[in-house]
């Protein structure tokens, strides 16, 4: 392939870039101001960090994200491979159509009306079944709705490559198709799913409409108190927490990436070794 | 099927089915029917619309009243428009800005390609609302921007951004920009180069093989983009209610502040469900592209 670089298309892109990392990078900066006036630079402090540690209100909120985001990822983990599992292996099947719909569309549906409608569902079971009660439990739901369709669209793109001669290969040497599927295919996605893991856990600390919807009195997620600090303006002890926020995420990102390419690599590397062989 | 015996397969198949259904597909049944309810001031705060009668008969009763706010009420139509509005035009703005970089980075070697694309989805996951906010820093009428112009002495009073349309604008194309370029790219990547060299090869000039081959063969990328751009804009509320003034009313906003400031839940599940039929066509279309992309 050609590969020409027109200094108009590094422009491009080197402006697009720019657009994405700025705001991040200043936001960033600006956490280590000493001044409690947010335009104003008074030096370098890392006042705002220590104040967060003392806040209550944060830590909890902070912890409630990081279990909610804990079970719901795993949750969706398992529902997610599933789902792959019966689009890719599954030709046709009663429903098929409506599964593919339903994870499709948590992608672009607005949260404003996920949020909503899934209130709405829970405040209805709870007058029925006397159960669930909004809150943590709710929370979880909710983000595993969506963040199965994020784990099934990365785990459904690997098992679509995966060889299924191998699993062939171990069915004709006595496995059943079960046990060919867990000790063969299973091993070649699992980088998919340690990163489709990774990635709910992000959207879900992440995720502000739909728990607020669908949470009850006294349960507040980290970013349900970060918007009501922000509401009232920008402050130093958010830029703190936002700080500290984006470098978890930025690595949890980043640790799925890795995976991702060493799993690649090494499925070029046994390809390799294979047609030597 | 040889892989797995048919009363197996259900095991797989029924988990998430079941939940997705039961937690995804049958709220927008709650949804619907609690918008044919009418407010009541108990917990929770609307009428019951299946009822006993005194001789154990079920009643039904169902109100298209607020249905008819919606269009009697001025507020919804213009948010209605708004939104669509400022999603429109958003997404073409990405648009113009994704396509160059999606075409520099299909460009780029595979090694650039990998680092390229993982600067753009970094972003991509870190916190929305955090973004949001980060741009706020940048725009706001003593932010570095401002600052930076006072200074060069470009501008001789601070910008008015915050709490305008521009700032809505700048917030979704901020925040959506990388749902634009993933897509454009997964299709420019695919291209066939065959075809622009036969281009070459019949004399075509790089700028008309580009709009003859290029162009066309993206279309599904544009398309796919296009959407995940335009569809969650309509409903955005984060950023017109962090960014946006009071004149910068979106629908998301509105269905908001009917929930939670008005605590009115049929009206505001009225507005969900006349949106989302709203929504109807476009997520029709992404869906279309996004199984034939599938079974591609």
């Amino acid at each position: 392939m050609e590969r020409r670089f027109s200094p108009v298309l590094f422009a491009a892109l080197s402006l697009g870039i720019a657009v994405l990392y700025v705001p991040i990078l200043v936001l960033i900066a600006y956490s280590f101001n000493a001044s409690p006036l947010v335009s104003v630079w008074g030096g370098f402090s890392t006042h705002w960090y220590v104040e967060l540690m003392h806040n209550r209100q944060i830590l909890q909120a902070a912890l409630l994200s990081l279990e909610v985001a804990v079970a719901s990822s795993t949750a969706a983990v398992v529902l997610g491979t599933l789902t792959s599992i019966a689009l890719v292996r599954f030709a046709r099947f009663p429903g098929r159509l409506l599964l593919t719909g339903m994870v499709n569309a948590p992608l672009v549906m607005p949260e404003i009306i996920t949020g909503i409608t899934q209130l709405l569902l829970f405040v209805s079971m709870l007058q029925m079944f006397s159960w669930p009660h909004r809150g943590f439990t709710t929370i979880v739901i909710a983000h595993i709705a969506f963040c199965t369709a994020y784990v099934t669209v990365t785990v459904q793109s690997r098992l679509q490559s995966a060889d299924r001669s191998l699993e062939e290969a171990a069915m004709d040497l006595g496995s059943s198709p079960a046990q060919a599927f867990v000790e063969v295919t299973l091993p070649i996605i699992a980088p998919a799913l340690i990163s489709s893991w990774l990635l709910s856990f992000t959207l879900s600390l992440d995720d502000l409409v739909i728990s607020s919807f669908v949470s009850g009195p006294g349960a507040s997620t980290l970013p349900m108190v970060i918007y009501s600090k922000v509401k009232l303006g920008v402050s130093p002890d958010v830029n703190a927490l936002a700080s500290l926020i984006i470098c978890l995420v930025g690595t949890c990102v980043m640790a799925a990436g890795y995976f991702m390419r060493r799993a690649e690599r090494r499925r070029v590397l046994d390809m390799q070794i294979a047609e030597r062989g | 099927m040889r892989l797995l015996e048919r009363p197996g397969r259900w095991l797989i198949i029924l988990p998430p089915l079941l939940f997705l259904t039961v937690f995804f597909l049958i709220p927008f049944a709650f949804a619907f029917k609690i918008s044919l309810a009418e407010t009541a001031p108990r917990v929770p705060p609307f009428t019951d619309i299946f009822s006993r009668t005194a001789d154990g008969h079920l009643q039904l009763s169902v109100s298209p009243a607020n249905f008819k706010y919606l269009l009697t009420d001025e507020v919804y139509g213009v948010a209605y428009l708004y939104s669509l509005q400022t999603a429109f035009f958003s997404t073409l703005i990405c648009l113009a800005l994704g396509y160059p970089m999606a075409y520099a980075i299909s460009r780029a070697s595979k090694t650039t390609q990998s680092i390229l694309l993982l600067i753009i989805i970094l972003p991509f996951w870190t916190s929305f609302l955090l973004r949001v906010y980060a741009l706020e820093g940048i725009i706001r009428d003593g932010g570095i921007l401002n600052t930076v112009l006072l200074r060069l002495g470009l501008i001789s009073q601070p910008l008015k951004i915050m709490r305008t349309s521009v700032a809505v604008y700048l917030g979704i194309i901020y925040s959506y920009l990388p749902f634009m370029v993933l897509p454009l790219f997964a299709t420019l990547e695919k291209l066939d180069n065959t075809l622009l060299e036969a281009a070459a090869d019949l004399g075509s000039p790089p700028w008309r093989a580009f709009l003859d081959v290029t162009v066309p063969q993206s279309i599904p990328g544009v398309i796919a983009g296009s959407m995940l751009v335009f569809i969650p804009a309509v409903g955005e509320f984060v950023i017109p209610s962090l960014l946006g003034g009071p004149d910068n009313l979106m629908i998301g906003r509105v269905l908001w502040d009917e929930f939670f400031g008005n605590h009115d839940w049929p009206v505001a599940s009225a507005v969900a469900i006349a949106f989302l039929l709203l929504l109807a066509g476009p997520i029709a279309i992404y869906q279309y592209y996004n199984v034939r992309q599938q079974e591609a």
